[in-house]
């Protein structure tokens, strides 16, 4: 195996996919661009009908069969992905590339036992013997905090909580020391304790073992407190993408600053005072669709938001936007 | 500080739960002995993980289950399960997810004035304007009144519901997670819009929810639940600036802020939720509670009065061998 | 940013068609749904209208004009379709046999869904003790072989329309209740309910205005498969002598009494069985229709 550390892992250029429907087709996910290194986590966030899933689901090559997806450059470690075959998919996916779902039971088979399903994990992609295979479940199921791992292993999925399944889903995750997670939603549907704990075994688990994880996730909190990298997504667009500290910190895109005031922060927004808004709707995607999405609910949208709209910004930290510097200096922000 | 609009008194609910086909039914203390009140205009945020009987709570306020013990009071007088009509006048709820809320087969005319059909109020004409009222109020033209739920928007249904529960003018509204289904931008627009009913009619909300920074933006006050017990219970500065319960902590601790310089924060809570059907002895948080000691396997905490509520544990208690006065954690 | 006052008109449009403009459309693009029904409604059309449609009585004997061949195997048209062995207009007893058919699937499905519903519906809102006697009940009756218990039942009261009406009305309610039960579980879970509930709505309000109109499309879909169950089950009574008594005309009975004649002039069986199986098709074809435009999964 490579590891040439230089190297993008993953490398997506104009990912595109469109949607064949009776009133037209649907743009659901419009020429988005990025990078993924070793060991590095990207945040793509993104509020209900932006693409963000849609996006996870293109790179597994998990799409339904009516959409279209094509993409100028969709490159993971050397293997094209835009032309590898449904048999180099299969192959890649569980081995090379994990992914993790929001809700466990979607990932977990009823009628087997967490062993059964852990070895057959490994055992579908590596020729080793299944002693070999309980083992390495044994130790994965102790390292995503499981106790009394060995005994686990001879449960059914519906005798654990939902905290432990999600456990049980990242060390299946795990087998095969993928290089690549994508995790979609993977806390949405845990309580809050147990979210902070599932991802600080995922934080923790991508840096020990340098893989590379896509978290997609509605919730700017959890983006703040895991991503490396963040790509804010808008109505099929990567709006903003850079390092987490830069985004928060100097949020450019008009719309990231919307949604970060939308969300009370302790100690910023004045207890029972009154909330940031975004008024209007993410607007149709069907048919052509031109100019800045954003700017029906903009509050600089201005003639020039309807025509070309220009990347902004230096290499890392990117945004799309008429503006220079995003309306920042419109709304009284430093520059 | 006036008389309180709605109290609790050591109401509980059991529930008995088969285990097996053959097993014998066990008891299930889905709330225990909770005692609660809320004064006019206030905010009492409810939190809790899944299965702590917040849920279980709020429909005993709303007359869907009857407590097994204890009493509910609306301006002082009991509520039994007969006056089922006279507490429908006074508490409505908002539930968390307004797919399921509002009947797909009713017009939004039809589901708002239910409650004045229901009730008897006025005549056709009446209800029609009464209608007109209050959509505006939460924010939506006339012109959907003839339209159906399946043409809205999440956030336009959860206004829908909204209306819905003010059409009677209740005192008190028990606002179940109203904003959870609902993304970020058009959350706040709920919250914004509850914040102003409220100032405007004076309303009182029981605001359960599980994100724990709606609720210290919104909630005068706040109890934590845990097990079916409140284990502490205070004014909403004081239980964020200085958690006493070490479940409080935790829960607090989990919060996710955006801030990129925070990692993911350790919240020490060791083992998972304990099964409600086989609670722990002693303090029921003891097996998950970083400070716990033998003393809190055996015996449960006593409530100790606080600012604006109580804490139970013994950390807090001065009879408590455990007392420890400047225990903030 | 600018903050939205809860007074400030809605900035969203409303889209998006009615869910009747969404049910109407479905109708419209489904064939088989209105193939069925175009059937079902022709039927009704011509059982209704017997007296003016038939061209004879159709208890009028003819002995000398027995087994006269239907037009296409060289009769006349004074007979289209022949005459049976009592000489009786066979088109004439075809229409008024339509009235039997769609008289006894319409009454006995309408016995059987009140019997049904009413006890589906208990037992889903209310659960506990009324569920498991609703749950016994079904099973009771599941055991039951209905036709060898019709058979047993005609066989003891006799053989008459009403009876064989009454017997299929309280014999085929098993379904209704499986599925009302099952449909009504599935809706009171739903937060409208509760929501209903909490301003104090009567149960009967609630289940007759929040539940029903939401399980009614799964009802009529039932309506339908039980009318065509039904209709068949009168044809194999009145076939086995045990349902509709002679001379009324019943396309069972008719089939019956061509069966001695069969190889010999075999249109007497055919006729009547053609229109019998395309009765039932149509039916079930319309039952079909209707879950597959009024099933949840395809509401958006």
């Amino acid at each position: 195996m490579s590891k040439d550390m230089t190297k993008p892992l993953l490398s997506v250029r104009g990912l595109t996919l469109d949607i064949p429907l009776a009133r037209g087709t649907l743009h659901a996910v419009r020429g988005i661009d990025f990078d993924l290194y070793r060991g590095e986590t990207l945040c793509i966030v993104g509020e209900s009908g932006s693409g963000k899933s849609l996006t996870s689901l293109a790179v597994m090559g998990l799409l339904d069969k009516n959409i279209q997806r094509s993409a100028d450059l969709m490159d993971f470690d050397g293997i094209e992905l835009t032309r590898a075959s449904n048999r180099e998919m299969r192959a890649l996916r569980g081995d090379r590339i994990a992914m993790i779902f929001q809700e466990p039971m979607t990932s977990l088979n009823p009628a087997y036992t967490i062993g059964d399903q852990l070895i057959e994990a490994l055992r579908l992609h590596r020729s080793v013997s299944r002693d070999k295979a309980r083992a390495r479940a044994v130790e994965l199921l102790e390292k995503v905090g499981i106790s009394a791992a060995a005994s686990r292993l001879g449960q059914y999925p519906h005798q654990l909580s939902g905290g432990l399944r999600q456990r049980v889903v990242i060390a299946m995750a795990l087998m095969c020391e993928p290089e690549l997670i994508i995790a979609d939603e993977p806390t949405t549907a845990l309580d809050v304790t147990i979210q902070a704990q599932i991802l600080r075994l995922l934080v923790d688990l991508t840096k020990e073992m340098d893989v590379a994880m896509i978290l997609i996730t509605h919730d700017l909190g959890v983006v703040a407190r895991v991503a490396d990298k963040v790509g804010v997504m808008y109505a099929g667009e990567l709006v903003e993408t850079g390092p987490a500290a830069e985004v928060f910190g100097k949020p450019m895109h008009p719309y990231t600053r919307g949604l970060l005031r939308c969300i009370p922060q302790p100690g910023m927004t004045e207890r029972g005072g009154e909330l940031g808004t975004i008024p209007g709707i993410v607007p149709s995607l069907i048919g052509a669709v031109q100019g800045c999405a954003f700017r029906t609910r903009c509050p600089h949208a201005s003639e020039a938001c309807g025509g070309e709209i220009p990347v902004r910004g230096e290499q890392s930290h990117r945004f799309l936007c008429v503006y220079a510097d995003g309306a920042r200096s419109v709304e009284g922000e430093p520059a | 500080m006036s008389a309180p609009v709605l109290e609790l008194k050591n109401v509980a609910k059991t529930y008995r739960v088969k285990q097996g086909m053959f097993g014998k039914p066990k008891p299930l203390n889905a709330v225990d002995d909770v005692s609660l009140s809320l004064n006019r205009g206030e905010v009492l945020g409810l939190v809790g993980e899944s299965g702590c009987g917040k849920s279980t709570l709020a429909k005993i306020l709303l007359g869907l289950e009857e407590p097994t013990s204890g009493q509910v009071l609306v301006d002082g007088e009991a509520i039994g399960g007969q006056d089922r009509l006279a507490l429908a006048r006074r508490i409505q709820p908002i539930f968390q997810d307004p797919y399921s809320s509002l009947n797909p087969r009713k017009t939004i005319a039809d589901i708002v004035s239910l409650p004045l059909r229901v009730h008897g109020v006025g005549d056709a004409k009446s209800r029609a304007k009464s209608v007109r009222e209050t959509l505006e109020l939460v924010g939506l033209p006339a012109r959907v009144l003839n339209t159906y739920p399946s043409q809205m928007s999440g956030g336009q249904r959860q206004r829908v519901a909204i209306a819905r529960a003010l059409i009677m003018h209740p005192e008190i509204v028990i606002c179940d997670e109203p904003t959870s289904a609902l993304d970020v931008s058009v959350q706040s627009q709920i919250l914004n819009l509850l914040n102003e009913l409220r100032a405007e009619f004076g309303l009182t909300y029981l605001f359960i929810s599980h994100d724990l920074a709606v609720v210290e933006h919104l909630a005068t006050r706040v109890a934590v639940m845990y097990l079916g017990r409140i284990v502490e219970e205070a004014d909403v500065g004081d239980l964020f600036d200085a958690p006493r319960h070490p479940y409080t902590r935790a829960l607090l601790n989990s919060v996710l802020t955006p801030d990129p310089s925070l990692g993911v924060p350790d919240t020490q809570l060791g083992s998972a939720y304990p099964n409600p059907i086989s609670p722990p002895s002693g303090c029921h948080f003891h097996p998950r509670c970083p400070f716990a000691e033998t003393l809190c396997k055996t015996k449960a905490p006593r409530p100790v009065p606080r600012a604006g509520g109580h804490v139970e544990c013994h950390l807090h208690d001065p009879d408590s061998t455990m007392y420890r006065p400047d225990f903030t954690v | 940013m600018s903050v939205k006052k809860t007074t400030a008109p809605l900035m969203e449009e409303i889209t998006g068609p009615t869910p009747r403009q969404i049910l109407r459309k479905r109708v419209t693009g489904h064939t088989g749904l209105l193939f069925g029904l175009a059937v079902v409604l022709i039927l009704l059309f011509v059982a209704i209208f017997a007296p003016l449609l038939a061209p004879h009585d159709p208890y009028a004997q003819s002995l000398s004009n027995r087994m006269v061949s239907p037009v296409f195997l060289g009769g006349t048209w004074d007979h289209p379709l022949g005459t049976d062995h009592l000489g009786r207009d066979y088109l004439s007893r075809l229409i008024y046999g339509a009235r039997v058919s769609l008289l006894i699937g319409a009454v006995a499905a309408a016995i059987s869904g009140v019997i049904g519903t009413a006890m589906g519906v208990a037992a889903g809102y209310f659960g506990g003790k009324v569920d498991a006697v609703v749950t016994f009940l079904i099973n009771v009756r599941l055991a039951m072989p209905v036709v060898l218990v019709a058979l047993a039942v005609v066989a003891i009261l006799g053989g008459s329309l009403q009876v064989v009406i009454g017997v299929l009305g309280l014999l085929l309610w098993d379904r209704f209740a499986v599925v009302m039960r099952a449909s009504t579980l599935q809706v009171r879970r739903r937060e409208y309910v509760a929501a209903a509930q909490a301003i104090g709505a009567s149960t009967s309000r609630v289940i007759l205005s929040e539940i029903m109109p939401n399980i009614v499309n799964n009802l009529i879909v039932i309506v339908t498969l039980e009318m065509a169950h039904a209709i068949l089950l009168e044809a194999a009574l009145s076939f086995l002598g045990l349902g509709v008594q002679p001379p009324t005309p019943s396309w069972g009975l008719m089939i019956s009494e061509g069966k001695n004649m069969m190889l010999f002039e075999p249109w007497l069986v055919l006729i009547p069985g053609v229109v019998l199986f395309m009765l039932v098709l149509a039916i079930n074809l319309m039952g079909d229709g209707l879950r597959d435009v009024t099933a949840p999964e395809n509401r958006s």
